[in-house]
């Protein structure tokens, strides 16, 4: 069961109108290493997950619906006041000759969402690694939006968003020690 | 017909986002760390601090969680009263 | 536990430049090697952040606080 919070995780602000940002950011939304995809991933793989890690699978996974609506806020900041014109200028014109300024579930070219975004192999192994990759490819996704934007708000949303991917990470490591440790024998390190 | 948002509203929205921030990492921590008993205090430590803030934030702006985890107004339904996050 | 200076957060390495490569040479390509990859396991008691702190870093601990910048900054300029 899923309860709505009417809060944003992190206090998302935009320093400079420049739509042209909302086309490349759109690829943590809807693209393949993209919060959607993560969420998906991690809610679904749940299900058949040994229970001593249905837990992290879960808070995870919530968690990354609150990341999609940090980037669909940043989206939406950058388009809300744009003309068609402007939206032409900053390369969404295919965007608004079928959305208007409506978000959708596609990545920065333009390909929608596909669940072949994600797997569920049913091996607890096998899951949680792609979880792992998925993390990781989530980290330098966000690396790379840095990298192209100069906005100095969003960056500091996007710095946040890619901190969050690496701790997702160690915790996905850990839920394979946990799986793979001998009953009695706890290791920390 | 949307509420007014002035300094106060996004300082005390800060400080809520920063406990419940804390909620989620030791959320997941323990997820791992279920036996970790200090983290479990700082957990229950930090859920009352924030219920608190909640309980000064949400009778001025506004309930915070769907569904009957926050009451739903005095003598209207507030639930759907903007702005909404993405807006503020 | 402090990370100290058992880890370095990022590597470089340089790309094979032929003679015959079309453009100037990028010079050194840089990548990422977040803290969290030199442990297993998170220990108990690691080092926390103030809240304010731990939502502005994104992280409660530390020890797993990577601030990333465009490493090629420079070089666009």
């Amino acid at each position: 069961m899923w309860v709505y919070e009417k809060k944003l995780q992190y206090p998302v602000r935009v320093s400079n109108c420049n739509p042209r940002l909302a086309k490349y950011l759109i690829e943590q939304y809807g693209g393949a290493d993209g919060e959607l995809a993560a969420a998906l991933r991690y809610l679904n793989q749940r299900y058949t997950i040994p229970d001593k890690v249905i837990g992290l699978l879960t808070d995870i996974g919530t968690e990354e619906f609150a990341h999609l609506e940090m980037i669909a806020t940043m989206v939406y900041k950058l388009t809300k006041d744009a003309t068609p014109q402007q939206m032409v200028a900053a390369g969404l014109g295919e965007h608004y000759a079928n959305h208007d300024g409506a978000l959708f579930y596609q990545n920065a070219a333009g390909d929608p969402w596909t669940a072949t975004y994600i797997q569920a192999k049913g091996d607890p192994i096998a899951d949680l690694y792609e979880d792992i990759a998925a993390e990781e490819k989530a980290r330098a996704t966000y690396q790379w939006l840095i990298d192209i934007s100069d906005d100095p708000d969003i960056n500091d949303s996007l710095r946040f968003l890619r901190e969050r991917e690496i701790v997702h990470s160690m915790r996905f490591r850990e839920a394979v020690e946990i799986l793979k440790e001998d009953k009695g024998k706890k290791k920390f390190f | 017909m949307n509420k007014k948002l002035d300094d106060e509203y996004y300082q005390l929205l800060e400080q809520i986002q920063a406990a419940d921030f804390v909620l989620v990492e030791l959320t997941h921590y323990l997820d791992t760390h279920p036996t970790d008993q200090q983290a479990l205090q700082q957990f229950n430590q930090f859920q009352l601090y924030s219920k608190q803030l909640k309980a000064v934030f949400e009778p001025k702006y506004g309930p915070l969680l769907g569904f009957g985890n926050s009451p739903g107004g005095e003598n209207k339904w507030e639930w759907g009263q903007g702005p909404w996050p993405w807006q503020v | 536990m402090t990370r100290a200076k058992t880890f370095t957060l990022i590597k470089s390495y340089k790309p094979f430049h032929s003679k015959f490569d079309p453009c100037p040479p990028i010079g050194r390509k840089y990548f990422s090697t977040p803290p969290q990859l030199y442990i297993n396991f998170q220990p108990p008691n690691l080092e926390q952040f103030t809240p304010e702190e731990a939502l502005k870093y994104g992280t409660l601990w530390k020890f797993f606080y990577d601030f990333y910048d465009n490493p090629y900054r420079e070089r666009e300029t």
